[in-house]
């Protein structure tokens, strides 16, 4: 008889996909700037470790904030008894004003309808327990967000139909594969209930465009489904084109409560980890129009509550305007001053990437660098790149990329010096395994170019995208 | 086209459009009566005093205390910024090693060290809410059914079972015999989700008691454990209140009996459920811990957790306050008695207008005894009785129908989320109903009181449970429709 339930003793928390594995073989061996140097530097965690000297700065001058009082007088007892699911309605209304903020207050947002959850990770599958039945499903764009495998699918039953998308046209969404992928799902006898895109992209780095979101809008409307839009990198755009969010799209259609029935099906998804870089503290929030999903969801947040000392210490922070614009325009320039540093170190090495304006890493095009254009390769070079050139980097596969080669690389997790030392690690390797002769001081980059053979002692071989690998049922 | 959604309706899922939540249940309607007119000494004297939210808020002076005196225990202060940054990112679902040393330090403390944790079994969830919902999923699948002594906490009903599907069928309890749980309601409760053909993976367990403020004696707790080794089914024994314990019996964990030579046990059947929210007096912190001996259910369990992890910096507070042994010592032995004096003085006030409750020694509440108001000993009159000390008597108390009591007439009061003076309020203004009260029974022995209860709760014995029944199949409340629902 089995003693634990089938959630318990599957795989479907996806914990044994690569993107997990990397991570457990850089806890293994861990990269120290002080103690252990050939230690394996951590690419595959997108964390935002750039600005925390603003934060601390903004604690030591606001010491009620950070000793949980009021006017000098501790409201330690309250915090620690405050539990109503409704969140502190100070931290609410700071919460919605931030998020406007970072949308350039091209939008509001009715902190009544605002959902705390506990991380991101929390909200995505409360609203899936919300808008979906076992066995029913979301269509995503791939690549993804490895987590959501486990986020959207695992205790839910609800199931994930791929829109595949390409490096033909820089991964962006079309209409094509979107209908492809409703039809898929009908043939897999799926009722579809709703789209679910990140937005800024986890992993390309990159934001949708207004077409791609128009398209997506058009798309629910006319399928009666829902749309989620994750906008938890939505602080991290650093660069044009401009952070365009769905509820912006919306404004701009006239969909309020008063046009189309489809402004009660858009729901965002948002958290502080990634804009503020504050993941331990699990702050995570569904917004949503739609009363009975605020309703159902609130309810569900019982299983996630923020912690009340931590909804106190944000609701000042982010209530100190002065802070959050400091803070927002700082963030943009640190990110993007890094990401080019990320972008420039690869060129030397000869590697690519996916032309990208946000998020904490780069969509890295290292296609040239396959043995052959298959997975089993793009496997191969993972390992080499973990255990001997001792970067932790995730494949491609493990975001469902339906192309070999891409990986997603991190750039806001470390020091300068240490991305420094990836870089020369990489650039390294390549030189190494390539021989790839340096001309002017930069490796080139490798195409199918025969006359350019001359030492390479590996198998370097570009192919066309049309040349599909077998890919065992990702 | 096949799978357009033509139907509104279908938009959203079951679960969100359903009752499962259970707030339509009168325990949260009472809630809903205190929000719209709250008691305040000064400002609204004449407001519903809370009685129906188990709080312990005796004890915040000592914590206060312990705060200010240890400002690097927050990473917010001057003293503690230096660890901002560090606390901030991580986000390891295992846990601040340092928090989960402090917890499995604290758990054995509050049992008298008579037992030890081990920190890596101990798994974080978002308060006992989440722990427990997070052991439903691991331990059962949907239509899957776990036994519960009744009379049980109301919020057991959506916790293991909304999201879950998992169904949860009453072991049946009775005032008789001071609701022990014994041998023959298991097997009884068992047998008869044999005959439904459902799955029984489970017996859950609330020592000390919520709602009756008891804790379970060691023959008791050895015949659970006989029963679930027996049947080869899991024991979830949820402790969150372990340190309310102000009195003899002490309390005896599961996890001691384990430890005793006779007692044989699979252990990778036993867990339990842990919470910093009843103890110390922090539901606001969100510190809820799921502690099993079965290595995969802490796999899994912790795999899980990312759905509602501790926050950090509190876990970081916790971390510093429970690792102070001289604190902890004081707290717990302080805590215990201001519970003692209190319980000690709202009995007695009780007493003396002649209403009883069930002796209790543990919790934040007395199971009160109030049958003898009852017009008619029915669940209705007991909802009419519940109307009129809420809109009259002016006090939040909770129903013994909204915790699946079989017997009408009893209701949990609880006594520590409030000051002396309020409490001297709550109880004026008992003595004030009672007797005003025509119906209540004037210097009737106890012991004739408790043989016609008995009598009327065995006629009543199969109507209850067939009310159980119904309950346990479906996933509404026991009650159609709440009064304060209709009022609203």
């Amino acid at each position: 008889m089995c003693m634990l339930s089938t959630k318990a003793t599957c795989n479907s928390h996806g914990q044994d996909s690569s993107y997990f594995l990397g991570w457990q073989e850089y806890e293994k061996n861990p990269f120290h700037e002080v103690n252990n140097t050939n230690g394996i530097i951590q690419m595959g965690l997108a964390e935002n470790q750039l600005c925390f000297d603003i934060l601390k700065s903004w604690l030591a001058k606001n010491p009620d904030a950070a000793g949980f009082k009021r006017n000098g007088e501790s409201i330690f007892g309250e915090l620690a008894l405050f539990q109503d699911y409704h969140g502190i309605p100070e931290f609410k209304k700071a919460l919605a004003e931030f998020m406007s903020e970072i949308r350039g207050n091209k939008v509001s947002f009715d902190p009544n309808h605002l959902v705390l959850a506990a991380g991101a990770t929390s909200a995505n599958e409360t609203l899936m327990f919300c808008l979906a039945e076992p066995g029913e499903a979301f269509l995503l764009p791939t690549p993804y967000y490895p987590g959501f495998d486990r986020d959207l699918k695992w205790r839910t039953g609800v199931e994930i139909v791929p829109i595949q998308c390409t490096s033909s046209n820089g991964f962006q969404i079309t209409e094509t594969a979107l209908q492809e992928a409703y039809q898929e799902a009908q043939k897999r006898n799926l009722r579809v209930k709703g789209v679910l895109v990140t937005n800024p992209s986890n992993p390309l780095g990159t934001t949708m465009t207004r077409n791609e979101l128009n398209m997506l809008v058009s798309f629910v409307e006319d399928k009666g489904i829902h749309l989620v839009s994750d906008e938890i990198y939505s602080g991290t755009a650093f660069s044009t084109p401009s952070f365009v969010s769905v509820m912006e799209i919306l404004k701009e259609r006239e969909c309020d409560e008063n046009g189309s029935d489809v402004w009660n099906r858009v729901h965002v998804v948002y958290s502080l980890s990634k804009d503020l870089g504050l993941p331990g503290f699990r702050v995570g929030a569904i917004y949503s129009n739609d009363d009975r999903v605020v309703s159902a969801a609130t309810k569900m947040s019982s299983f996630g509550l923020v912690s009340s000392q931590t909804q106190y210490l944000l609701a000042a922070m982010l209530s100190d305007k002065k802070l959050t614009k400091n803070y927002i325009s700082e963030n943009h320039k640190r990110l993007r001053q890094r990401q080019k540093k990320l972008v420039s170190g690869l060129q030397k090495a000869g590697i690519s990437c996916l032309k990208g304006n946000a998020g904490l890493f780069c969509w890295v095009d290292m296609r040239h660098l396959l043995r052959s254009n298959t997975f089993e390769a793009e496997m191969e070079l993972w390992k080499k790149i973990v255990y001997e050139v001792r970067l932790n980097i995730s494949p491609g596969s493990s975001c469902h990329c339906t192309e070999p080669g891409w990986f997603r690389v991190c750039f806001a997790n470390m020091s300068e010096d240490t991305l420094d030392l990836a870089l020369q690690r990489l650039k390294a390797f390549v030189t190494e395994y390539y021989n790839i002769p340096e001309v002017n001081g930069h490796h080139q980059t490798i195409h199918l170019n025969h006359s350019r053979r001359r030492s390479l002692t590996k198998w370097v071989f570009r192919l066309s995208f049309d040349d599909r690998s077998p890919i065992p049922g990702r | 086209m096949g799978f357009t959604l033509s139907n509104q309706q279908q938009l959203l899922s079951k679960i969100a459009t359903g009752n499962g939540h259970g707030e339509n249940t009168p325990y949260f309607d009472g809630w809903k009566a205190f929000d719209s007119n709250p008691y305040h000494p000064t400002a609204n004297p004449q407001g519903v005093i809370q009685m129906g939210l188990a709080e312990n808020q005796l004890s915040f002076d000592l914590i206060q205390e312990w705060v200010l005196k240890n400002p690097e225990a927050s990473i917010c202060t001057a003293q503690g910024a230096k660890e901002f940054k560090d606390i901030a990112i991580f986000q390891d679902y295992h846990g601040l090693p340092e928090f989960r040393n402090a917890v499995a330090n604290f758990m054995g403390k509050v049992r008298g060290n008579r037992v030890t944790f081990d920190p890596d079994r101990i798994v974080m969830s978002g308060g006992a809410t989440g722990a427990h919902e997070m052991i439903a999923f691991c331990l059962a699948d949907p239509g899957e059914a776990f036994l519960v002594p009744v009379p049980y906490y109301p919020g057991f009903d959506r916790d293991l079972r909304w999201r879950t599907g998992v169904q949860l069928l009453p072991v049946a309890c009775e005032s008789s015999n001071n609701f022990k749980i014994t041998r023959a309601a298991l097997e009884d409760a068992y047998e008869k989700a044999q005959k439904a053909n459902i799955r029984v993976k489970g017996l859950l367990i609330t020592n000390p008691s919520n709602p009756l403020g008891t804790v379970l004696d060691r023959e008791t707790l050895k015949s659970l454990v006989t029963f679930i080794n027996e049947k080869n089914i899991h024991l979830v024994s949820d402790e969150i209140y372990a340190a309310t314990v102000f009195t003899q019996p002490r309390f005896i964990s599961i996890a001691e009996i384990l430890e005793e030579e006779e007692v044989e046990c699979n252990r990778d059947l036993v867990h339990i459920v842990y919470s910093l929210s009843k103890d110390m007096g922090f539901p606001g912190f969100r510190v809820g811990i799921v502690y099993s001996y079965n290595d995969a259910v802490v796999n899994c369990a912790r795999k899980m957790s990312s759905f509602g992890l501790v926050s950090t910096q509190t876990q970081h507070l916790i971390a510093s306050m429970l690792s102070d042994n001289e604190f902890v010592d004081r707290f717990i032995v302080e805590s215990a008695k201001r519970l003692k004096a209190r319980h000690t003085r709202f009995t007695v006030g009780l007493e003396e207008q002649g209403t009883t409750c069930l002796k209790s020694n543990g919790g934040l509440f007395v199971w009160m005894d109030l049958h003898k108001h009852l017009k008619e000993q029915t669940f209705e009159a007991e909802m009419a009785l519940w109307r009129t000390i809420i809109h009259q008597v002016k006090l939040n108390v909770s129903p013994g129908v909204s915790f699946h009591c079989p017997e009408p007439g009893w209701f949990r009061v609880c006594f520590a989320n409030m000051d002396d003076q309020t409490m001297e309020v709550a109880l004026e203004r008992i003595r004030n109903f009672v007797l005003q009260d025509k119906d209540a029974v004037v210097a009737i022995k106890k012991k004739s009181c408790w043989q016609s209860n008995k009598k009327l709760s065995l006629s009543f014995k199969s109507f209850n449970f067939r009310i159980l029944d119904e309950v346990s199949m479906s996933p509404h409340s026991p009650i159609p429709q709440s009064p304060l629902v209709r009022a609203t």
